[in-house]
């Protein structure tokens, strides 16, 4: 369970996060949606412990974040930052191996070298073992990157925007592995930050929103992903109704 | 595969050395092999650090067309002496003991720099235009100080200082090369002990802090190692600016490559080589019409020009 407790976040004097207080489920797929500048990227950093908040605490499974060490909160929480390095030279084996670095700090064993192995054939990325990194296009790059994290083995996993600029059919694909590695069982839980309401409906276990740097509304996706609800939260007619059984989002 | 390319590089380094120790040799030899000898130490020492520090540099500011001489490391090194000229006199200068004081302009070098380029780094890593650009005007910045500071001399000691101002490779003095030698080792080593963990830096600063890389730990010890290398190398032949781009630019292009603790001798064993094969040349080959800082610098510069203007159409 990861447990904000009034997180306020202020940067060059500027606030960013208002006094906000949550919890997320330790399991399932959690998503934080929200207007662009509504401070999801800054709420996403600040539960990784990349970024201190100004005022307030976060507590991941009952270990305050800001307080850890590097490498503990490293085998705790995994993170895929919205823009990542091209890397033109590294292979997706040498990418997806780097996730083993907070277990073994350059000096990888034979249970790292298993545990990539299974990340890269969980992500199916036999075929693409050997290519290097530029040569991937967008959605291959992403689903590289997952595995990477995934490799890390641990029980949280954020991901920045990991759908933006995607394709239809690759941003489907990336979702529904990121639903696969959360399943109940897996003993791990996922937050993404997205725009793309229709996944978001379809998806997601439980949804953070937020507006304006505070938060809106936190619940179930029966709370949260409601015509009314959705309509507030971004100021626009929008309603939830069901095509075949299956919720879908219409913009007015 | 990288190993292979590395040991091309050390035997063509050694070809090179070996060339340029033996060719016309004759008269005393003891006497004109050992002033060889001192002067092709020199050379690969210089070539070796450079190298070396500007691949580190490079990656702890995420940055392909920054050196520690374009940023003014070297001069920060050649500021410090000055101010010691200044400071204890020409007379005082030149009585100090030469190791202590080398190892205490290495340490002011290495806590000036780190306490320098950290914050600046840290303000604009995020900007890579900004940070090219502030590293440019901190390097003008040093040579300025340094040449204010050279005016309030008298001229005994203005001589005295300013000999290390500009790179040179006819006058190198053993006794420092004996000195940098270890020195330079010593950097080597922690440099390769930092390898990994520069490799996880290449992932950008998030990734590696949430791979458990204490990222400002990391840089403070990287621009440490880099200055002990900057200083090792000016110490030697004085400021050489555009070299370390030219030897880490050629060296990743030689080394199908991304593992530091690869690159970073790649491009010590590169910078070497263009040393001591461009010294062979001017020496025995063209009979010292130029010299070889400048034609190496002017080349080196070229090499930077050309990724700046390719980086601003790509």
């Amino acid at each position: 369970m990861i447990r904000v407790s009034n997180l306020g976040l202020a940067i060059d004097g500027k606030t960013i996060l208002y006094d906000i207080s949550a919890r997320i489920p330790p399991q399932g797929l959690t998503a934080v949606i929200g207007p662009n500048g509504a401070g999801k990227s800054s709420l996403l950093y600040c539960l990784s412990g990349l970024t201190r908040p100004t005022s307030g605490q976060v507590s991941v499974d009952g270990t305050d974040i800001t307080a850890a060490r590097a490498t503990d909160r490293a085998r705790m929480l995994a993170l895929l930052p919205q823009v990542t390095p091209a890397l033109p030279r590294l292979t997706v084996a040498d990418l997806v191996a780097f996730g083993r670095w907070p277990h073994h700090r350059g000096r990888p064993n034979d249970e790292d070298r298993r545990i990539v192995a299974q990340a890269i054939r969980d992500l199916d990325l036999d075929d693409l073992l050997d290519r290097r990194l530029d040569t991937l296009s967008g959605g291959q790059r992403q689903r590289a990157f997952i595995a990477m994290n995934h490799a890390q083995s641990t029980p949280w996993m954020l991901l920045d925007e990991p759908l933006s600029a995607l394709d239809p059919r690759y941003a489907s694909d990336i979702m529904a592995r990121l639903v696969d590695l959360s399943r109940p069982g897996t003993g791990r839980a996922i937050v993404v930050v997205m725009h793309d309401l229709a996944m978001a409906v379809r998806h997601a276990d439980w949804v953070i929103c937020l507006k304006g740097g505070r938060l809106f509304r936190a619940g179930p996706p029966s709370e949260t992903l409601t015509g009314d609800s959705l309509s507030a939260l971004f100021d626009t007619r929008i309603h939830v109704e069901h095509l075949r059984g299956r919720p879908v989002v219409v913009i007015d | 595969m990288a190993d292979r390319s590395l040991l091309i590089l050390a035997a063509a380094c050694a070809g090179a050395a070996a060339l340029y120790l033996t060719w016309g040799l004759q008269g005393p030899y003891g006497f004109i092999l050992s002033l060889r000898a001192t002067r092709l130490a020199a050379l690969a020492i210089v070539g070796g650090s450079v190298g070396a520090a500007t691949v580190i540099f490079q990656t702890i500011t995420a940055n392909r067309l920054l050196t520690p001489g374009i940023v003014g490391f070297d001069s920060l090194f050649v500021l410090i002496q000055t101010l010691l000229v200044l400071v204890l006199g020409g007379v005082g200068y030149a009585a100090l003991p030469a190791f202590p004081k080398f190892l205490v302009e290495i340490l002011c070098l290495c806590a000036i720099a780190v306490a320098l380029f950290a914050s600046v780094l840290r303000a604009g890593s995020s900007d890579m235009t900004r940070l090219v650009l502030t590293g440019v005007i901190l390097g003008v910045l040093m040579r300025g100080l340094t040449g204010f500071v050279q005016r309030l001399l008298d001229p005994t000691e203005f001589a005295l200082a300013q000999a290390a101002t500009f790179a040179s490779f006819n006058s190198v003095d053993p006794v420092q090369v004996a000195f940098a030698a270890p020195i330079l080792l010593l950097a080597l080593l922690l440099a390769w002990r930092l390898a990994p963990v520069l490799d996880v830096a290449l992932m950008g600063r998030d990734s590696a802090r949430s791979l458990g890389v204490d990222h400002e730990r990391l840089t403070m010890a990287a621009l440490a190692v880099v200055a002990m290398l900057v200083a090792t190398s000016t110490a030697v032949a004085g400021p050489v600016t555009f070299l370390g781009l030219l030897a880490a630019s050629l060296a990743a292009a030689a080394l199908p490559q991304w593992r530091h603790a690869v690159l970073i001798p790649g491009a010590a064993l590169t910078g070497a080589l263009i040393l001591i094969v461009g010294q062979f040349l001017f020496e025995r080959l063209l009979g010292l019409q130029s010299t070889l800082p400048a034609i190496v610098e002017s080349l080196g510069g070229l090499v930077f020009l050309v990724m700046v203007l390719k980086r601003r159409t790509a």
